[in-house]
């Protein structure tokens, strides 16, 4: 022993069997195909894909890792080649992923719907209204709490497409919050806050246990909230896996697919209804 | 469910071995571990190089590696997020959204408080150590290295100071790992995604977990230890 020794084998001693227990404890991964899908929060959040890729991954031989993001990331993650397929709301912003050259193959899968829940005693008078912008507007001049995601997620892109149509700009003003966090997360926060707020059926319908906020207006054709899978484009990112996300834009918009799509009934209502043509 | 029940549920599924659970404490354990693993020798390397040689920019790197300790998670998530993207330096081994990925991030932040702390131990050090080494006829590296050996409690120190604020950060494991399920999902991601779900009973069941395994851990590293420091 040169150096000052105890302390030092006794040191590296452990080391080396805590590199060969790790070794042993965690074998490497098995060599399966990967494909990797960002995808908005709303569908990994109300269990859809829990459902329906186990029956995807029993037929291609392969996984699927779900990255959880809001569109505006998503596309991003897509546009910098870091993931090979995504499934997303935001039909303007999709054409201009398509556009851009970054993706292609887009195809419609399914679609909910967005719904205006808030305070029961709804003190901006939205309930039964028919006409969202009309909605809308009531809350902005009865200068009402309302969240908003403000994280460029589809469902902010047409909350904000909608103030825009209406003339009025929220940003800043005290009853307009921009919260810049999840769907779930923005439920939470309106419920405690008693705030207005727009979500989509599905993130609502599985946090209906949790919150106060009952729907208070829906219907309006503005509100379809369509869902579109994009492959990302293979001549951009030649190492992207583009086979594994054709297969997969097959298989969801196929017959099986459309099924275990509508065949999804948490609580047993639908959240999201297949239109694949 | 109410936190007490969460909270025994959670312990079940431990007890059970319940794989989903065990799996998110393998890839928090993993990472931690090779994080661990990848940043020490290179920041205790900086500290004995910072501590013994002085050289023009020396205090100007100490000042700089005491300040990184502040760098938040998400920045360094951040960084990691650009050089690791497809076209980034080091886009072409697509560690992004993998455990590498993430082994990565967590070994720059551990960096700087294992760097910092193994510093100012060598700094606080008796420096009788190095002149007695000095003449009992050591060299310059002989008598740094005994140092070395001198303060090697306060590197594990360190080392358990980095452990506990890797294992547990968020920002960082969440932009690089993606909160993958069974991949790159460990325990601060699922406590989050819990939370964003409204399960926050789940969350705080899983915070539990998180207290435990570092108790075990740290429980482990005091045996490793034994009796020594005592004073």
């Amino acid at each position: 022993m040169i150096f000052d020794g105890v302390g030092m084998t006794h040191f590296s001693r452990f080391l080396l069997a805590g590199l060969f227990a790790l070794a042993l404890a965690f074998p490497a991964q098995a060599a399966e195909k990967v494909i990797r899908l960002a995808t908005t929060t709303s569908t990994a959040a109300s269990g859809l894909l829990d459902a329906i890729l186990p029956k995807f991954e029993a037929v291609c031989a392969c996984k699927v890792h779900v990255i959880a993001v809001g569109t505006g990331k998503a596309l991003k993650l897509g546009e910098d080649g870091n993931v090979d397929v995504v499934l997303v709301h935001a039909r303007a912003a999709e054409d201009a992923f398509v556009a851009a050259g970054h993706g292609i193959d887009r195809r419609d899968v399914m679609y909910n719907d967005f719904v205006l829940i808030g305070p029961a005693n709804d003190p901006a008078k939205i309930r039964d209204e028919k006409d969202v912008l009309a909605a809308m507007k009531k809350i902005a001049d009865a200068r009402q709490k309302f969240v908003s995601r403000g994280d460029e997620s589809g469902t902010d892109l047409m909350e904000k497409s909608w103030w825009r149509a209406l003339g009025i700009n929220p940003a800043g003003q005290l009853w307009y919050n921009a919260a810049g966090q999840g769907m779930g997360e923005v439920l939470m926060m309106a419920n405690e806050m008693r705030a207005y707020t727009l979500t989509d059926r599905g993130t609502y319908l599985s946090f209906k246990d949790k919150i106060a906020l009952p729907i208070l207006m829906q219907g309006d054709a503005r509100m379809f909230n369509p869902y579109g899978i994009i492959a990302v484009n293979p001549k951009k990112y030649p190492d992207a896996n583009y086979a594994g996300a054709t297969e997969l834009i097959r298989w969801i918009t196929s017959d099986a697919g459309q099924k275990a799509i509508a065949d999804f009934k948490p609580g047993g209502e639908p959240l999201f209804f297949p239109s694949a043509k | 469910m109410s936190l007490s029940e969460a909270a025994l549920q959670a312990l079940h599924m431990l007890l059970e071995g319940d794989p989903a659970l065990w799996g998110i404490i393998h890839v928090s354990l993993r990472v931690c571990f090779f994080a661990m693993v990848l940043a020490t020798p290179p920041a205790v390397a900086l500290a004995f190089l910072l501590a013994n040689f002085s050289f023009p920019g020396r205090r100007v790197l100490v000042v700089l590696v005491q300040t990184l300790q502040a760098l938040p998670t998400v920045v360094i998530g951040l960084i990691v997020y650009f050089i690791l993207t497809r076209n980034g330096p080091l886009g072409a081994h697509e560690l992004l959204f993998t455990q590498g990925g993430m082994i990565v991030g967590e070994a720059m932040l551990a960096f700087p408080i294992l760097a910092a702390m193994t510093l100012s131990a060598l700094q606080g050090a008796d420096s009788r150590v190095t002149e007695t080494a000095r003449t009992l006829g050591a060299g310059r590296l002989r008598a740094a290295w005994t140092l070395m050996m001198e303060v090697r409690f306060a590197v594990m120190a360190a080392i358990v100071t980095g452990f506990a604020r890797v294992i547990s950060e968020v920002g960082c494991a969440m932009m690089i790992g993606g909160n993958i399920a069974g991949v790159t999902r460990n325990i601060t991601t699922a406590i989050a995604l819990e939370t964003s779900k409204g399960e926050f009973a789940q969350g705080i069941a899983l915070g539990i977990v998180l207290v435990a395994v570092a108790l075990v851990t740290n429980a482990g590293m005091a045996l490793l230890q034994g009796k020594g420091g005592l004073k």
